[in-house]
């Protein structure tokens, strides 16, 4: 197992002994299919250390463990993390159903928990909860999207999207805006990601003559139904979800992908973002951590979701500092009242609001639509 | 659905149709010479539509280095074995087969790639270096069990496909890959646009079926291939050796994966494990000509393109249901009208 303690606290210890220190513990994928994504996670955290190494007086010392994708390895790690490690808290993990996993032992063992993966979080009884999430959820990404629609004056929407959860939930989306009466879905066609063919599909869609088409797949894939759309002349509005922007999506698309509209966090575009938005300044200098760290330019949402937990950990712990002595359960239960109790907190993806009872943190200001325009994801307020 | 709409999805159904008849074709011609239901056969169609990609950026492609690492498992292989068997003096014949050829073909496209040769050189490079990975494979996979049943040789080519999927991640990545098109030329037919690629894709399709039914009718080989088809023991007795009739099987088929990958390379974006599919809808294809008929295979194969293209604008969440489901009738109805034979005797 791969383990990285990563912060320099030697000097701290030597000349503050009485002092303790404030440990996280870490989970990611940097092995195994969900690799692609855990890898930017773990750089994340490394540029938000290098942000905050301290809190109050106290240094933050984070634990990371590799779980190879393997959700019962998140749980193993997550065991081993508080029960030998005694962390004060943890963050992970790369795969849902990982992360699904370790908020079952941190709420069994009673460790505040943030997780980076858009889960659903139960909250039937919200003393019980532990667990907080950052990444905004499908439904709010499809309602920014089903904004824009409106704003477009595009009313009728034809609907393709990958036969599998991901399509289901986009569909979804799209129909609570039915609902709301923002926009009508005038068709719900599905297509596999090996398939080699959606003209029958997009065939379909044109003969409702929609004002404009939503795209529920994802990455590379996701182009085939734009590049269908382009041969056919289609030349209404396209839009998509946080889950096209991929550079082998641009690759793919070409031409066709030109001008789709995506609700993104707005980390992606920082640098476009208009003076005095909450992730501008915030941006800049996490991406500057970043690359100070890993020598490389960040251009992904995953590593700033780890960046945000890391800014809403960082923000509870030093109000719970005045509370409790880490280590020790009291802490844990303070920084988990804490956490619960964020306001009004800018993170470089969205601007955190937690309550008792509520999973996610985030409203419409976590999402901006991004246009492609030249082959380049570009700011459109 | 209006004419028009009739008219555009039969298109598009024959063109996934002639595909799927090229992977079915070379299907039929595997299973009936060598009886190796060869699963991985769609993969192999994806893997050169990943290396023509990959040739297309310049880069060199992980085929290579899949094509050096089978060639030196089967020379050795087949060393070990001439030299337990008493036949050292058949080692040079074996090296040239099994080590230098497609080591130099694997070489020469690396050497080639980072200058970007033109689109036809790059179409050869890519075929010259798929065509060897089949033969290889048999020699290290399926000679040594070559007297097998049926069904262990099915269920050898069903890990060999898992085998080929995460060697594929490895070699080329998880990101799908499209080619730019051979032509750009279109013309209109009945009101749907026919594009040229379409039209390569037909062409190519009655072109190697029309080649491989000259070459199994009239020449020596073609007919030493169909005699170990029908009759290994028999074909053997007059002199055919059914290892080298399954080599030249092999060397065929991979030529009709390769081209198909080729081909299908611009239409659609391509994954590592995209050639699972294509092989299944092909394989479907290939029962409804039987499994021993090449024109009933290719027939078979544009009856399955064009029923998944009505399918998907019919219902598309249920289209590969449908494609599938035809598969029952299918089979009821051939074993009503054909003479069971029984499997030989198998020791």
């Amino acid at each position: 197992m791969h383990r990285l303690a990563a912060v320099a606290v030697s000097a701290l210890l030597v000349s503050a002994p009485a002092q303790a220190e404030i440990k996280l513990g870490f989970v990611t994928a940097l092995s195994g299919p969900a690799a692609a994504l855990g890898i930017p996670y773990a750089n994340g955290m490394k540029a938000a250390q290098k942000y905050k190494s301290k809190i109050g007086s106290e240094t933050v010392t984070v634990i990371q463990l590799d779980d190879g994708s393997d959700p019962a390895a998140t749980t193993r790690n997550a065991r081993k993390l508080i029960e030998e490690e005694k962390v004060d808290i943890l963050i992970g993990t790369a795969t849902a159903p990982g992360t699904i996993a370790m908020t079952t032992v941190a709420n069994e063992l009673g460790v505040p928990m943030i997780a980076v993966s858009p889960i659903k979080i139960e909250t039937a009884d919200p003393a019980k909860q532990w667990t907080i999430a950052v990444p905004q959820p499908p439904m709010l990404m499809a309602k920014v999207v089903a904004d824009r629609m409106k704003r477009d004056k595009v009313h009728n929407v034809g609907y393709i999207g990958f036969s599998d959860a991901w399509g289901d939930l986009v569909y979804a989306g799209g129909k609570a805006a039915e609902e709301r009466g923002d926009i009508k879905l005038t068709t719900n066609e599905r297509y596999a990601r090996t398939d080699t063919s959606v003209t029958a599909q997009i065939l379909r869609i044109l003969a409702t003559k929609p004002d404009g088409v939503l795209i529920g797949g994802s990455s590379t894939q996701a182009a085939l139904p734009l590049l269908a759309l382009a041969d056919r002349g289609f030349k209404g509005h396209n839009y998509g979800l946080a889950s096209l922007i991929n550079p082998d999506f641009v690759r793919v698309g070409g031409k066709a992908a030109e001008g789709v509209q995506v609700s993104a966090g707005p980390v992606i575009v920082s640098e476009q973002l208009p003076d005095g938005h909450f992730s501008k300044k915030l941006s800049a200098d996490f991406r500057a951590a970043y690359k100070e760290v890993n020598g490389s330019e960040s251009r992904d949402g995953f590593s700033a979701y780890s960046f945000d937990a890391y800014l809403i950990f960082a923000g509870a712990a030093e109000r719970a500092l005045g509370k409790a002595k880490p280590g020790t359960p009291e802490f844990r239960k303070a920084l988990r009242d804490e956490m619960l109790n964020t306001k009004e907190l800018a993170g470089v993806h969205a601007v955190y609001n937690f309550k008792p009872g509520q999973g996610y943190g985030v409203d419409d200001r976590s999402l901006v639509i991004v246009k492609l325009r030249d082959g380049k994801w570009t700011y459109a307020p | 659905m209006t004419f028009d709409i009739a008219a555009i999805l039969a298109v598009d159904g024959i063109a996934s149709g002639a595909i799927y008849a090229l992977v079915a074709i070379g299907t039929v011609l595997l299973f009936s010479v060598t009886r190796v239901m060869f699963v991985p056969f769609g993969d192999l169609a994806a893997f050169t539509a990943l290396t023509l990609a990959a040739l297309d950026d310049g880069k060199t492609p992980g085929t290579v280095n899949l094509v050096i690492a089978l060639a030196i498992l089967a020379f050795s292989m087949e060393a070990v074995a001439l030299v337990r068997a008493g036949g050292a003096k058949g080692l040079p014949r074996a090296a040239l087969f099994y080590l230098v050829i497609p080591i130099a073909v694997a070489l020469a496209v690396r050497l080639l790639a980072p200058a970007t040769p033109p689109l036809p050189a790059r179409l050869m490079m890519a075929l010259a270096l798929i065509v060897p990975v089949a033969p290889l494979l048999d020699r290290i996979v399926f000679r040594p069990v070559a007297d097998a049943p049926v069904l262990v040789l099915l269920i050898i080519a069903v890990a060999l496909h898992f085998a080929l999927v995460g060697l594929g991640l490895l070699f080329f990545g998880p990101e799908g890959v499209r080619t730019q098109p051979l032509t750009s030329w279109s013309t209109e037919v009945f009101g749907a646009i026919v594009s040229g690629q379409t039209v390569c894709i037909v062409v190519a399709a009655i072109a190697l079926s029309a080649l491989l039914y000259v070459g199994f009718e009239f020449t020596l080989t073609g007919k030493a291939l169909r005699a170990t088809s029908s009759n290994r023991t028999g074909a053997r007795l007059m002199g055919v050796r059914p290892a080298r009739a399954g080599t030249i099987a092999y060397v065929l088929s991979s030529i009709l994966a390769g081209v198909s990958g080729l081909l299908i390379a611009p239409v659609n974006t391509i994954f590592y494990d995209s050639g699972f599919l294509i092989g299944l809808k092909a394989f479907v294809g290939a029962i409804i000509g039987g499994l021993h008929s090449y024109p009933g295979a290719a027939i078979g194969a544009v009856i399955v393109g064009l029923l998944e293209s009505f399918a998907s604008f019919a219902s598309s969440s249920l289209k590969d249901v449908i494609v599938f489901s035809i598969l029952v009738p299918i089979l009821v109805w051939r074993s009503l009208v054909s003479v069971h034979i029984e499997e030989e005797d198998e020791e």
